[in-house]
């Protein structure tokens, strides 16, 4: 697919939407033909920002509200996850791996780990009241432009 | 959530999608099982499994933490390769062992 193409949608900070938000997301990737790898990475991507969303934005209030932007741009995917919850007092400390503030409920602290090791880029913008948002991009179908070039 | 207990073995059949929604049940189940049948060795088979998160390695470790103390281990068997890579990347492999045919 060429040019761009977006979406949004936005949910209530239940743990039930965190597999409707990673099966919207994939779908909606579809259009980029990716591999089975790319879009399992995604929605790996996906789920671990949205649980972040829920467990420490709202702190499992399920009243809250979550939103996802996702942007095709060319064989870019963007996707945007947000809250209104509480924010990260710090940043750089939050996506150290291994790093929770909820070791009572065995959070693995792996979350951002997972979000850079299977995205491309993973921005964090949070602000302590107000809320965070998490940018991650992927190019999709790296390398197989080339190759079909080749074959023919 | 679908466990058997042999002996001092309990094997857990994974969900299909092992997330933060289901992981708070299977880990809530485990431990009262865990506890009731003076566990040493938990399985997690992930033969249903086709997705995980960080969820599901905090699940994998709290069961660890508490079986550990009294010399127990933990397995995976019927990983599919995107398990595996999630299993790798987290680093739980150093505790854990990952079968990949019927050893159990």
């Amino acid at each position: 697919m060429k040019g761009t193409n977006e979406m949004e949608i936005r949910f209530d900070s239940r743990s039930e939407n965190e597999g409707f938000a990673r099966v919207a997301v994939a779908s909606f990737m579809t259009q980029l033909n990716p591999t089975v790898e790319e879009v399992a990475d995604v929605k790996t991507a996906v789920s671990e920002a949205v649980t972040n969303a829920i467990i420490h934005g709202y702190d499992g209030r399920r009243t809250g509200k979550v939103s996802i932007r996702c942007r095709i741009h060319e064989n870019i995917f963007t996707v945007e996850v947000s809250d209104t919850g509480k924010g990260i007092r710090n940043v750089a400390e939050a996506m150290q791996p291994m790093f929770t503030t909820k070791p009572e409920q065995e959070r693995s602290g792996m979350g951002f780990a997972f979000m850079e090791a299977f995205m491309d880029s993973v921005e964090v913008e949070s602000e302590q009241g107000k809320g965070t948002c998490v940018k991650m991009t992927r190019a999709v179908g790296k390398g197989r432009e080339i190759w079909t070039t080749q074959s023919l | 959530m679908k466990y058997q207990v042999q002996e001092n073995c309990l094997t857990v059949y994974l969900p299909r999608e092992v997330d933060d929604h289901n992981a708070d049940e299977i880990r809530r189940e485990a431990d009262a099982v865990i506890d009731r049948n003076h566990i040493k060795y938990v399985i997690f088979d992930f033969e249903k499994t086709d997705f995980m998160d960080s969820s599901g390695i905090g699940v994998i470790m709290g069961r660890y933490k508490t079986i550990s103390l009294i010399g127990g281990e933990v397995w995976a068997v019927h990983a599919n390769e995107r398990i595996r890579k999630i299993l790798t990347l987290s680093g739980i492999t150093k505790i854990m062992q990952i079968y990949e045919e019927e050893t159990v």
